[in-house]
């Protein structure tokens, strides 16, 4: 009977083996994949369990985090949830996130690791540190200007710091409020569905991600390739265009919505925003300098980030001389983002070099200490700086005496560019009324500010009224805001 | 009862070294500080992970676990003074992790506290514990009670038929507010009969179960009697009560011991043979067997239907959070698991929070205390104790199994108690009694021989 105790035991031996190799099998082996499983909830639990880190504007936090006491535990709060949506974007336990929460999640959730000054410890402990604050560019000012300005309808405003690229205010409009978004449950999936039935899509970030017809303001970046490629030397020349002027090769003639555009200087053109002249020059620029010109504002460039992604802005690069003079006014296949116009215009005000736009100043651990820090730096020459001085005397030229007069700011230096923008077959679409503009307070060496407004149902009056009349204000008060109230940095 | 009780020629094992045999109570209370030490730290660790402070009645858990502890050793020091020293330590241990995981998990069921049941129910296992080291002098009274135990089994086993069915299973009794496995102490009784009846008859079984393997009709309904009655017996609990792992265990242990006893292989074949038919059909025929092997093969199989992660899926889930090291005590998520956490799934909260270095340590110390079962068995010269040893051993041996085994993936998830480790009465009790009499058999098997009998 020993016998048979012992084979008994080596028995039990054996299951005791097959228990511990196959809980180090589950255990090790398979760990990571069962980790991994989307149905395994513990990632976002653990992710959940510490407040997030807070998103700053002017040093005040314009978000939070709520104990729900449920199994997923902080919730995202916002103030002023709709006026700071396009800039923080939603941070939601059923949708994920978006914008500057996407982009920085790893400071906010607290898995960066330059959080930490011992990141190993943290691995071994199996913590991890607090969540860390980002201090935004955007001023709190600038940004309920914007807001106020556009009240609700569909459209975009952008605010740059010239000499770095700062983003003082961001706004789209409609907007939405993400705190709808940030838990779990049926009013969250009911939200969800409802903004994104919304047919004003209020979500969809038009300042980034949209890209628009820019009109009349893109004859800027016609004007800067025509003076650096010396097709125009002296602005104050004639420029010997019929009017209507006939688009080359076609039979179609392009007229203006003004009158006194014939035979107009490029100064003038500029001014009283010519179609004929600046369609005219384009096509003596030439398709390749053109594109080069292009590319040297930002057009055709991918991966741009601020952090968050912006959306490519286009201008073709194979044309015929008659889509090239479309072009050159804007139209055709042109668009660009509300930002890259708000790049455009920087760049003629910080005279000739483009800035690389970012909205984090920096980013700190809980206590404040710095993580990381936003560096302005410029991503090249759009146009010579005697070009830039030029184009800036054109642009004040148009707010003091031409078609943007509602932008003018008694006491400031005001540049700008008016445009309308017509889309659809046949033109039929609503125009886009645009401003982009630039303003230097009396005293500065420098311009302070520069700003694109887009606006999408601007009253549908054809012409450049239309860019004065609803886009103009807007800017005027988005540079009102931003020379009042000059960064404390 | 004579049959019962017939001797069987065995050559005895060399009888031990008169009466220095050393009866290292020492050790056994050295190791049981340390495992109240343990159990009163990973208490601590839990109130301070999950409440962040020290718990509340401070010195009150500790003074009952080492109170506890002091008794049972001091029943062994004066009643089985030469008990095997680990016995008892591992059981102390064991059961108050147990007491930390539950205590652990109610922290996330702060509306169904069950520790403090679980407290007390230990505290009534402890009781018997001392009870039967106490009261049961020598184990081979028991041999007497063999037909009066199995009656007992069999009645136990049959009363919850008549209640009603809590989770699929006929196998609690709700009295009073109260719920009560009566099967488990079966598990008991049962062990003891089957000793007693095979050490009386291992001859027979043994002679006539060679010679007539190859004409099976024609062996003796006495000798085929008793494997097909108990094979009929486990088939007719599992329709009956739809306890699968209950069932499973009473074969396993059925066939172990005939082993033991009779040392034919062919008894194992035919209950193998048997065992997997019944699994067969149960697990094709049964619809609530039949999910289970579902499960198994494909724990993962509800995520795909969109149905969110099974229990088994959450359970394998827990482990793997755990790794290497574990998430420390306190600061897992096995509670996702949701029902049956505490009690089946309590070894997934270990494996999340204490790591594959944590259940590694407790399933080698049951790995240590079912040797310590078999080396009472070796060491002791009555067929009777020796098979009671081994069937004792075989139970827990076999309990780790099929649960550790269910909630890890290794084979289909059955209902069972994790010993001392799960949530249930019954089962802390009832393995309670099974140390107890281990303690006993260790000590018959180690204490020096009377002279009168030594000189027999």
């Amino acid at each position: 009977m020993i016998r048979y105790i012992r084979w008994c035991a080596c028995f039990c031996a054996l299951l005791l083996a097959a228990l511990l190799v196959n809980v180090a099998r589950v255990q090790v082996w398979e760990a990571a994949a069962y980790g991994a499983n989307p149905a395994n909830k513990r990632p976002a639990v653990e992710r959940y369990a510490e407040p997030r880190g807070d998103i700053l504007v002017d040093g005040r936090p314009v978000t939070g985090s709520r104990d729900s006491g449920q199994l997923l535990r902080y919730e995202r709060t916002y103030e002023n949830g709709p006026l700071y949506a396009p800039v923080t974007g939603f941070s939601s336990q059923t949708y994920g996130t978006s914008l500057l929460e996407r982009a920085e999640d790893a400071i906010l959730a607290g898995t960066d690791p330059g959080l930490s000054a011992f990141p190993l410890w943290y691995e071994l402990a199996r913590g991890r540190p607090s969540g860390g604050n980002a201090e935004t560019t955007v001023r709190a000012g600038v940004q309920r200007a914007a807001y106020t300005g556009l009240a609700g309808r569909r459209g975009a405003a952008v605010a740059l710091e010239p000499a770095t690229g700062r983003i003082l205010a961001l706004v789209s409009s409609p907007s939405y409020d993400p705190a709808e978004l940030s838990g779990t449950g049926g009013p969250v999936k009911a939200a969800w569905a409802r903004l994104n039935a919304d047919p004003a899509r209020p979500m969809l970030n038009r300042a980034l991600r949209e890209t628009y017809p820019p009109g009349s303001t893109f004859k800027i970046v016609t004007a800067a390739a025509a003076l650096d490629a010396g097709v125009v030397a002296d602005v104050d020349a004639p420029t010997q265009t019929p009017d209507p002027y006939p688009l080359p090769g076609t039979n179609t003639l392009l007229p203006n919505a003004g009158s006194g555009c014939q035979d107009a200087s490029m100064a003038e053109a500029v001014q009283w925003s010519c179609n004929t002249v600046m369609a005219k020059i384009g096509v003596r620029v030439g398709l390749r300098a053109m594109v080069d010109a292009a590319r040297r504002f930002g057009f055709n460039e991918e991966g741009l980030r601020v952090p968050a992604w912006v959306s490519r802005s286009n201008f073709d690069t194979d044309m015929s001389p008659d889509q090239l003079a479309l072009s050159s006014i804007g139209q055709f296949n042109t668009r660009a983002t509300p930002l890259q116009m708000a790049m455009v215009a920087a760049a003629v005000a910080g005279g000739g070099e483009l800035p690389s736009p970012y909205l984090v100043e920096r980013t700190t651990q809980d206590d404040g200490d710095q993580v990381r820090r936003g560096r302005p730096h410029g991503l090249g020459r759009a146009m010579s700086p005697a070009t830039a001085l030029r184009l800036q005397e054109m642009m004040v030229a148009v707010v003091e005496n031409g078609t943007g007069h509602n932008a003018a700011i008694p006491g400031a230096v005001v540049g700008g560019k008016t445009g309308t923008a017509q889309h659809g077959v046949g033109n039929a679409g609503t125009p886009y009324a645009w401003f982009i503009g630039w303003a230097k307070a009396q005293d500065a060496p420098l311009p302070g500010v520069a700003v694109a407004v887009v606006v999408e149902d601007a009253e549908a009056r054809r012409g450049d009224i239309s860019g004065n009349g609803a886009a103009a204000p807007i800017a005027r008060a988005v540079m009102e805001a931003a020379l009042a109230a000059p960064a404390k940095r | 009862m004579t049959a019962l009780t017939a001797e069987v020629a065995e050559p005895a094992p060399p009888p031990p070294p008169d009466g220095s045999a050393p009866k290292r109570r020492g050790v056994e209370l050295t190791l049981l500080a340390g495992a109240v030490l343990i159990c009163v730290l990973g208490h601590h660790c839990v109130a301070l992970a999950t409440a962040g402070r020290t718990p509340e009645p401070a010195g009150r858990y500790a003074a009952w676990l080492a109170g506890a502890a002091l008794l049972a050793h001091l029943a062994v020091r004066f009643r089985a003074p030469y008990a095997d020293p680990l016995v008892l330590p591992i059981a102390v241990l064991l059961n108050g992790l147990g007491l930390v995981l539950i205590q652990r998990l109610d922290a996330t069921t702060p509306t169904h506290p069950t520790a403090g049941g679980q407290l007390r129910w230990s505290a009534l296992g402890v009781a018997l514990f001392v009870l039967v080291v106490v009261v049961l002098r020598d184990h081979r009274v028991l041999q007497k009670y063999a037909y009066l135990s199995v009656a007992a089994a069999l009645a136990l086993m049959l009363v919850p038929v008549f209640f009603p069915a809590v989770n699929g299973a006929h196998i609690w009794i709700r009295f009073a507010g109260l719920s009560f496995q009566p099967g488990e102490f079966a598990k008991i009784l049962l062990a003891v009969f089957f000793a007693a009846y095979l050490a009386a008859n291992r001859t027979a079984l043994a002679l006539t179960g060679r010679r007539l393997f190859w004409k099976l009709r024609l062996l003796p309904g006495r000798v085929l009697g008793p494997i097909l009655t108990i094979w009929l017996l486990s088939v007719g609990l599992l329709v009956l009560e739809r306890d699968l792992g209950t069932s499973l265990l009473f074969f396993g242990l059925f066939v172990i011991m005939l082993f033991t006893a009779t040392g034919r292989i062919g008894w194992i074949a035919i209950g193998l043979l048997l065992a997997a038919v019944g699994a067969y059909a149960v697990g094709t025929f049964e619809p609530h067997v039949h999910s289970r092997v579902e499960d198994w093969l494909n724990p993962f199989a509800s995520i795909d239907r969109g149905e969110g992660p099974g229990q088994l899926a959450q359970s394998l889930f827990a482990f793997a959070a755990g790794g290497l090291l574990g998430a420390g005590l306190g600061h897992g998520q096995s509670f996702l698991i949701g029902f049956a956490a505490k009690s089946d799934f309590i070894l997934a909260t270990a494996g999340e929070e204490l790591g594959l270095v944590g259940i590694t340590a407790i399933l080698l110390l049951y790995g240590l205390l079912v040797h310590r079962g078999f080396c009472a068995g070796l060491a002791l010269r009555d067929p009777f104790g020796r098979l009671l040893a081994t069937g004792l051993a075989s139970i827990v041996a076999l309990q780790v199994f099929v649960i550790a085994g269910g909630v890890t993936g290794l084979i289909p998830l059955t209902g069972m108690a994790m010993p001392f480790l799960a949530q249930g009465g019954s089962s802390v009790v009832t393995n309670w009694v099974i140390v107890a009499l281990l303690v006993r058999l260790g000590d018959s098997a180690r204490r020096p021989r009377p002279p009168e009998e030594a000189a027999a």
